[in-house]
């Protein structure tokens, strides 16, 4: 794992299991993304930082096919890839938890875990008349939650929009984490939680990195990535100016590159 | 004891034990009944619709008779049957103003072929389902593809289609005993108990029992109801939202095809000018059964139910002996006051 190298050495880095060079996406006048990389390396916990505008969002989109670049190349594992939809990424396993959750609220928690892959029932009821089998995606649901730690949830038939944010949260987290097999990339995952249960997500991604996960991370809360991450991209008008390494360089340094106040060394 | 300006401060912080006691607050009467109504959404249409029987049972004896009641659901049929394509485009936040028109559409293609071209009944039924998929079809792909608002779509539609409905039958009506008997089937009373119906009920019943298990048991179900709630989070949750769309407005379109069906029965010919009131009727039949204008809520039971209430309503007050004009404005209250309460349901943990 990358976190237990010497990071004072140059890294003896594997091929980047997720990387994209050269990204541009315009909406009208507004560039989001103006030449933007990235690599994620296996087992790293890759933090992303930057201003409002800096183009985090539409990077992130871009690699789990919610947004199409007009030019760029994405390769995951070394393949070159490009999705059309976000259906394309979830096939290869990038898992997203996006800001707004993306989660269906009148729809149940097991609904929404299995939102897009439902299981069905074995047999002409589910091959013939596609019928869903309830029973496997209940159980399925409750292990999913329990493997995460999540216990907050009791009813796993309940309305998601019954639920507080925080447990919204964890059920949008709870889904990428299931399913996300190669990379799991996490927008703003903390945004609108309080103390307790931002730390459980911060708990949630130590131990999807102690799988071997990679994880991506966007986060505004600069003490949480400089605790969290083993390495820190600093992105700024749609491009990457910077990575740092929390244990080399400083918060207050990350800052003034992301801000414009330094340039990068 | 604090001095009464520290005390202040801690309030305005909010303590930990307030916080608590905000929690611990019971829940009102009525906050319980949100609840409850918000959970089972089937349940308000039903108290609607036993409140609207007893009272109509007591006003006069004579509703609940049986052959009052079959009465009811014959007058229920067609709306019942247009309510269910109805209830599936509205899950999707969407809406059909040209239900009807689709409806008579498929109907004259199929009386048509059958008398004009001489085509046997199954194939003239096939042909009339087949209309009904390509109308669903073309305001399934504006909407979805063109990205252009239902409403408008359809009002467009409602006259395109009604246009070419009249133009294809010439606005002739063709009776019942110039058509196939396959055709006129829809109209054959069934005996259960001392009821008397029709299969064009029965087969409107079917439709709702079929549905219903659709809807909540099968990945396209729920992801109707998905795409409803919220598109982009559906799409962003892999679904294919137009590809839903598309199907939506493709298996309503064969709903009203086969609703066109259940009219020659009911009227006992197919007339282009039959159902003038369904588009609306029907969009009324779902907002009192409980389904949200805005999508992902509701159950298609509560259509049923909704368009029950509408027919027991009509019924009711005529027998009261109030005037038709009175009976459209109850029902217009009625819409009202569906809608008010499903807004006040929908704010429920808001």
């Amino acid at each position: 794992m990358s976190a237990a190298l010497p990071l004072e050495q140059p890294l003896p880095l594997p091929q980047p299991i997720l990387e994209a060079h050269g990204l541009f996406k315009s909406f009208g006048h507004v560039v989001g993304l103006n030449g933007a990389d990235i690599e994620l390396y296996p087992g790293e916990v890759l933090a992303i930082i930057g201003d409002n505008g800096a183009g985090k969002s539409t990077l992130v989109k871009v690699l789990t096919g919610a947004l199409i670049p007009e030019a760029g190349t994405i390769r995951l594992a070394g393949q070159v890839i490009s999705f059309k939809r976000p259906q394309d990424a979830r096939l290869l396993g990038i898992e997203t938890v996006y800001q707004t959750l993306a989660l269906a609220p009148s729809l149940d928690v097991a609904t929404n875990l299995y939102l897009g892959r439902e299981k069905r029932r074995g047999g002409p009821l589910g091959s013939w008349f596609r019928m869903l089998d309830w029973v496997a995606m209940r159980r399925g649901a409750k292990e999913f939650l329990k493997a995460l730690g999540i216990e907050t949830i009791q009813n796993i038939s309940q309305a998601v929009e019954t639920l507080s944010g925080g447990q919204r949260q964890a059920v949008a987290v709870a889904r990428a984490a299931a399913f996300g097999t190669k990379v799991i990339i996490l927008d703003e995952p903390t945004a609108a939680l309080g103390v307790r249960e931002s730390n459980q997500v911060l708990q949630l991604i130590r131990d999807l990195r102690s799988r071997g996960l990679p994880v991506i991370l966007i986060s505004h809360n600069m003490p949480q990535v400089f605790a969290l991450a083993d390495r820190v991209m600093i992105m700024r008008l749609g491009r990457r100016v910077a990575v740092v390494t929390p244990g080399t360089s400083s918060m207050e340094n990350a800052v003034a590159i992301m801000t414009g106040a330094k340039q990068p060394d | 004891m604090r001095v009464e300006a520290g005390y202040d401060s801690v309030t305005a912080l909010g303590t930990p034990t307030e916080t608590a006691e905000v929690l611990a607050k019971p829940w009102t009467l009525l906050e319980r009944v949100q609840q409850v109504l918000h959970s089972y959404p089937a349940l308000s249409p039903t108290i609607v619709l036993l409140g609207a029987c007893a009272v109509f049972g007591l006003l006069n004896e004579r509703f609940f008779y049986p052959a009052n009641l079959s009465l009811v659901t014959q007058q229920v049929a067609v709306v019942g049957a247009l309510a269910v394509g109805q209830t599936i485009i509205i899950l999707t936040a969407g809406i059909d103003l040209s239900v009807g028109a689709i409806m008579i559409l498929a109907q004259s293609v199929i009386a048509q072929v059958a008398f004009s071209n001489k085509v046997p009944g199954p194939l003239a039924l096939a042909l009339g389902l087949a209309v009904g998929a390509a109308a669903g079809a073309v305001n399934g792909a504006l909407v979805s593809r063109l990205k252009l608002p239902p409403f408008i779509v359809t009002l467009g539609t409602l006259n395109i289609f009604t246009a070419i409905g009249l133009l294809y039958s010439q606005d002739q009506t063709i009776q019942g005993s110039n058509l196939p008997d396959l055709l006129n089937w829809t109209g054959t009373i069934v005996q259960i108990g001392s009821f008397r119906v029709t299969t064009g009920v029965v087969l409107m019943l079917a439709l709702y029992a079929v549905f219903s298990v659709i809807l909540s048991n099968t990945a396209w179900g729920r992801h109707l109801y998905a795409v409803g709630d919220d598109a982009e989070a559906a799409r962003l949750a892999g679904i294919s939202v137009n590809r839903v769309l598309m199907s939506a407005y493709v298996v309503a379109g064969i709903v009203f095809a086969i609703t066109a069906w259940i009219t020659i029965g009911r009227v006992g010919a197919a007339d282009p000018n039959a159902a003038t009131n369904a588009n609306l009727d029907s969009i009324t039949a779902v907002v009192i059964g409980g389904t949200s204008l805005f999508g992902g809520r509701g159950v298609i039971v509560g259509t049923l139910l909704g368009a029950l209430t509408v027919g027991v309503f009509r019924n009711g007050l005529s027998l009261a002996g109030v005037q038709n004009l009175y009976q459209t404005l109850a029902i217009g209250v009625l819409v009202i006051a569906a809608v008010g309460l499903d807004q006040w349901i929908r704010r429920v943990g808001r």
